[in-house]
């Protein structure tokens, strides 16, 4: 049922970009105040997250390691795995933004042979993972030769590395393949298993089908459906240099792609999606494992009232002294 | 707020990276920007082209990469252009016999969207020659 929410829900909006940019004087609209709005609430929303997720307290360690603490001197520790300093913890973190490491880790249960449960690694999701995100990242930085006038060259090296077997004209890049066959593995994925399927929400769906309608237009502009695209550059360069304009004669399927965009990026704050910030705050992987050397103190401990031995003497030393129970510490005693 | 000092460092490196963009049309440091192309006027103006201009724009080289196959793959070498003449199908012999000008047609809407077609890796672009290398090119050959 999540699935054809959210499905409906791209349909929906396929169907509202690609008319509604048809529509004379719709243009403005779908080609810079929504683009607009989406940038300003992807990046307002993303900084107001993230405020809102540091006022939480993370008063004690996390330690969910999976190597051996730093202790004794002769006990080999591992330092990437359990690191007790910010050098090894900013090596944890390296490994887990750039390579995904606690999903490398993933395993998979099953029960073999009537009764017996087995645990095998599965990496499938970490590769379609890894794939899809510099996929996505080599599209974006590709995109610069439509954001930016002139080009930098690091694009041109991206394009000549990424069209590199010059099949088709234009050049079939490698990279739109891979993206859209690891965008469908993640999206089968929550389908093929009903384990899975079970525990997916509409929120899970909808990126991913979104994800997969931008990179299906953008790919159906490039080789089939083709726009105007020098009207293109002159938008979104207009666009990112604050002086917009709306060239004449670009085709619709760039309204819809750009008004997809638009609606991931405005839909990001919102969403799973903030698992881009998220990674950098998780007090699992950016904290080091330093329960045992270091005293942490909950900050939202209140004053504890204390009331020491050497006090309760005090006030009830003669009472003591005259039931005959010994004291630490008699006056009368050390007078004599 | 916990760890302010992070916090406010990473969100200020978020926002720059986002806005490279902007900040990058808006302050770039090379500022001989390529610009909005404007194609020349030919001057063999009238001629028809093969296609039309709609069609040309955004589907050339879809054209040009069918004529390579027929040319270089079948030995289909004609095809009948839109007032029923017998054309070659060639880049240098019949795009370029109007459009002579690469620098000043081709390659101004290929610079400003950074598309580098490999056409120039087996055909040679044609050069003009001006008066002046021309004289010294002839001086040459008499020296010899």
């Amino acid at each position: 049922m999540t699935l054809w929410y959210s499905l409906i829900l791209v349909v929906i909006l396929t169907l509202v970009g690609l008319f509604g940019s048809q529509v004379n004087g719709l243009q403005p609209l779908f080609g810079i105040v929504l683009p607009y709005i989406a940038l300003v609430t992807f990046i307002i929303g993303i900084i107001m997250k993230v405020l809102k997720w540091a006022k939480s307290p993370v008063p004690f360690r996390i330690p969910t390691t999976c190597g051996q603490a730093k202790s004794l001197p002769w006990i080999k520790n591992d330092n990437l795995e359990s690191p007790s300093n910010t050098i090894s913890v900013i090596g944890r973190m390296i490994l887990e933004i750039l390579f995904f490491r606690s999903l490398f880790r993933n395993t998979r249960m099953e029960i073999k042979e009537g009764s017996k449960v087995v645990y095998a690694s599965t990496k499938f999701l970490w590769m379609a993972g890894m794939a899809f995100h510099y996929t996505f990242l080599v599209i974006l930085l590709r995109h610069f030769r439509f954001f930016v006038d002139p080009t930098p060259q690091f694009v041109i090296w991206i394009q000549n590395l990424d069209g590199f077997f010059q099949v088709g004209l234009p050049i079939f890049y490698l990279t739109d393949m891979v993206f859209l066959a690891a965008v469908s593995y993640l999206l089968l994925r929550r389908l093929a298993d009903s384990k899975i399927r079970y525990i997916s929400l509409a929120g899970d769906y909808f990126p991913l089908l979104l994800l997969l309608a931008i990179g299906t237009t953008g790919f159906l502009m490039r080789h089939f459906t083709k726009v105007d695209l020098i009207g293109v550059k002159e938008l979104t360069v207009g666009l990112l240099s604050l002086q917009p304009v709306i060239p004449d004669g670009i085709g619709s399927l760039f309204f819809l792609h750009l008004f997809l965009v638009s609606c991931l990026l405005a839909y990001f704050p919102f969403s799973k999606l903030m698992h881009m910030a998220g990674v950098f705050l998780s007090p699992t992987r950016n904290l080091a494992n330093n329960n045992r050397m270091k005293q942490h103190v909950n900050p939202w401990n209140y004053d504890v009232k204390l009331h020491p031995y050497e006090e309760y003497e005090d006030e009830f030393r003669e009472v003591m002294r005259g039931a005959g129970l010994p004291l630490d510490r008699d006056p009368e005693e050390e007078k004599k | 707020m916990f760890d302010s000092k992070y916090i406010i460092i990473g969100l200020i490196i978020f926002v720059l990276i986002v806005t490279i963009p902007i900040s990058y049309n808006l302050f770039a440091l090379n500022k001989c920007e390529v610009g909005v192309p404007e194609l020349e006027i030919l001057p063999k103006a009238g001629d028809k082209c093969v296609k039309s201009r709609e069609y040309m724009r955004p589907f050339h080289m879809d054209l040009l990469n069918q004529w390579r196959d027929d040319v270089v793959r079948r030995g289909d070498r004609f095809t009948t252009g839109p007032d029923g003449k017998l054309i070659e199908k060639s880049l240098s012999n019949t795009c370029m016999d109007c459009h002579s000008n690469k620098e000043n047609f081709c390659d101004r809407c290929h610079n400003y969207a950074s598309v580098s077609p490999y056409c120039w890796d087996c055909h040679i672009a044609p050069t003009e020659i001006r008066d002046t290398d021309l004289a010294i090119h002839v001086e040459r050959e008499e020296d010899n």
